[in-house]
């Protein structure tokens, strides 16, 4: 997946990571610019930048971790442990240590000394070494190091042109963070998110911390509710272009960049869900009347009308076993979340609390969905187990929209407004860890999280 | 005399050519790309490239030509628009005689097609906002075809918070942008 280049435009977005709160760590509360971050990221790329993350909030307990710059990665045209680092710290997971200073630096497991990290806290260090092949790549060999037990816990080889590297670094911290919580990285996913600019709209992917962008669609109307395919390779959306000029639902390829309608019925067309086999797709269709939902092969064919209400039914979301589905329905008459088999049959309320639930989408493991509450005026992201039926409200903002659960479960991925503008915000799910991503121009919206590279 | 016919002709031809060497070409800017700007109602929808001379004669009527009544502003049928109250599609009674006026134009043109879009406000999330738009230009086709429109004489879409009329952020704005607008085909 690494190096991938998709078709259309191209457009020369970069990241400046701007800050990391370390509030827990200094006992501090809101947008510490953490100076020691600053310090270690100073490798990363700033020039351009157009989509700046920052973090906000942090985790309950931080596992204090240090990075050691590889051996001969200064002549690479991309640091690996800068972007490794920035991956750790914006998971709000990992406290950084700092891991200057030492000369010579650590880079092969004999080379580790140990009392030096206790002596600053650190409870793993990562080490590792470039080296150039023949061919022009570079072999990329990286240890994660346990200080107290001081034996390796992990430890992988790469190979990566130097168009990979950025990704082989964010492999890399996968592999960390997998190591040390249990939970899959998700720092090697991609998101997909419309950017309005005037009156133009542009459908674009970039990498899960905002690089790499690349505007895979662009027009002149707007584009809502991209999808991804369960593999990766394909994006469904909602596109009110001409010649139709109402909302129709296309598939597009990433790798070709071709793309095709998939629901033009007369009415409106839209909210497209993937089943988990990525061969099926749930729409909202209004041809026989009202918004109901209707289940479709990938292609188009084969369609068949799931709900069968004089109400709204909308925002349909897969479980990840692919028999439920959850959605948006005013049917008790105001717009609720309701569950169903995705086979069709007997619909179920799920939301009790407030009078406007809306746009469902289940966490990877099933357990649990996210959706977004009014209270009062507000709009906010919410969590509900589906088991326990427990609510959490995670967010604070006046306008979030359109959550969507990263690939692990960790993080929800919603649009929120910050000074008349959109942006990009991601929470925790239990709410602690909060970061922002903020286009330099434009209003960033309707954001989705990408799967797990396979 | 004759030789002025001549000028007169080659002027023509050459205005002719100018005219095919300066067709407007904005259209092809690539697949995707759209131009956004909403025809006003009553100007011609998309400009169709022209096979050639634009020039076009009429015979003399006797009486005035009549008016167009869908684009005469003194005529009902040139409003084009009904307004919702929040989280509503009741058609208010202020906006009847103008859904009526247009279901009897459907009936008395059974060629006659239109489309009704309907919108919402920007509050909430989109998709929910397309289905409530949805249900706005739906309940307008319902009156219509109460009052003698035939279905098929009205596709009803929706743009949800998508395209809205006024861009601020309270109700002034809010009440601008839940509306239905109805938009006969090839205008």
């Amino acid at each position: 997946m690494s190096g991938v280049s998709w078709p259309v435009v191209r457009t020369g977005l970069n990241k400046e990571f701007v800050g990391s709160n370390f509030d827990k760590f200094l006992g501090l509360h809101r947008f510490f610019r953490a100076a020691l971050v600053l310090a270690l990221l100073a490798l990363s790329p700033a020039a351009s930048a157009v989509l700046t993350i920052e973090i906000v909030g942090t985790g309950a307990t931080q596992f204090p971790i240090a990075v050691v710059p590889f051996r001969a990665e200064g002549g690479l045209p991309q640091s690996l442990t800068s972007v490794i680092s920035a991956d750790l710290a914006r998971s709000g997971v990992f406290k950084l240590v700092d891991a200057g200073g030492l000369n010579p630096p650590p880079h092969e497991p004999q080379d580790v000394n140990y009392d030096t990290w206790r002596a600053r806290a650190a409870e793993a260090v990562v080490i590792g070494t470039v080296a150039p092949r023949p061919d022009g790549r570079h072999d990329v060999r990286f240890r994660l190091m346990d200080v107290a037990k001081q034996e390796q816990l992990a430890g992988f080889a790469y190979t990566a042109s130097g168009a990979q590297l950025r990704h082989t670094a964010h492999r890399i911290a996968d592999a960390i963070y997998e190591k040390l919580t249990g939970d899959k990285g998700v720092f090697s996913t991609r998101i997909t998110y419309v950017v309005k600019r005037g009156a133009r709209y542009e459908l674009q992917v970039a990498d899960a911390d905002g690089f790499g962008a690349q505007t895979v669609l662009a027009s002149g109307e707007p584009i809502i509710s991209p999808a991804w395919s369960p593999d990766g390779t394909r994006i469904a959306y909602v596109s009110f272009e001409m010649p139709q000029k109402k909302p129709v639902v296309y598939i597009q390829s990433l790798t070709t960049g071709g793309r095709r309608p998939v629901a033009n019925f007369w009415g409106s067309n839209s909210a497209p869900a993937w089943s988990p086999d990525g061969r099926k797709l749930a729409v909202v269709l209004t041809k026989d009347g009202g918004s109901q939902i209707y289940l479709m092969n990938a292609d188009g064919s084969g369609v068949t009308r799931l709900t069968q209400s004089s109400a709204i039914d909308t925002e349909p979301s897969f479980s990840p076993d692919g028999e439920l589905l959850l959605f948006t329905s005013d049917r008790g008459g105001s717009p609720q979340i309701y569950g169903m088999p995705a086979k069709g049959g007997e619909a179920r309320r799920l939301t009790f609390e407030g009078s406007y639930n809306v746009s469902p989408r289940f966490n990877p493991d099933g357990k649990s969905f996210t959706f977004i509450q009014r209270n009062g005026s507000r709009f906010n992201v919410a969590v509900q187990d589906l088991t326990t039926r427990q609510v959490q409200v995670l967010t604070e903002g006046a306008v979030d929209e359109s959550p969507s659960f990263a690939p692990n479960g960790r993080m929800i991925l919603y649009a929120t407004e910050v000074g008349g503008r959109g942006i990009l915000s991601a929470v925790s799910s239990d709410g602690r860890v909060k970061q922002r991503l903020t286009a330099d121009s434009g209003d960033v919206r309707e954001p989705a999280w990408g799967p797990l590279p396979k | 005399m004759k030789r002025l016919s001549i000028h007169l002709i080659s002027i023509v031809l050459a205005g002719m050519l100018a005219a095919c060497g300066t067709t407007p070409t904005k259209e092809q800017e690539g697949a995707s790309v759209e131009d956004r700007t909403k025809a006003p109602a009553g100007e011609a929808g998309a400009p169709k490239p022209r096979p050639g001379p634009r020039v076009a004669t009429k015979p003399l009527v006797d009486k005035p030509l009549a008016a167009n009544p869908l684009k005469d502003p003194g005529n009902i049928l040139s409003k084009r628009s009904v307004y919702f109250d929040y989280d509503s599609d009741l058609i208010k009674d202020e906006f009847k005689p103008v859904v009526t006026a247009h279901a009897k134009y459907l009936q008395q043109h059974p060629n006659a097609k239109m489309r009704i879009e309907g919108n919402a406000d920007e509050r909430g999330s989109r998709e929910y906002n397309i289905a409530l738009g949805q249900r706005r230009a739906n309940a307008v086709r319902q009156m219509m075809q109460l009052l003698g429109a035939q279905a098929l004489q009205i596709e009803t879409v929706s743009f949800g918070e998508e395209k809205p009329k006024c861009t601020g952020h309270e109700e002034s704005c809010w009440s601008q942008n839940r509306r239905g607008d109805i938009a006969y085909q090839g205008e």
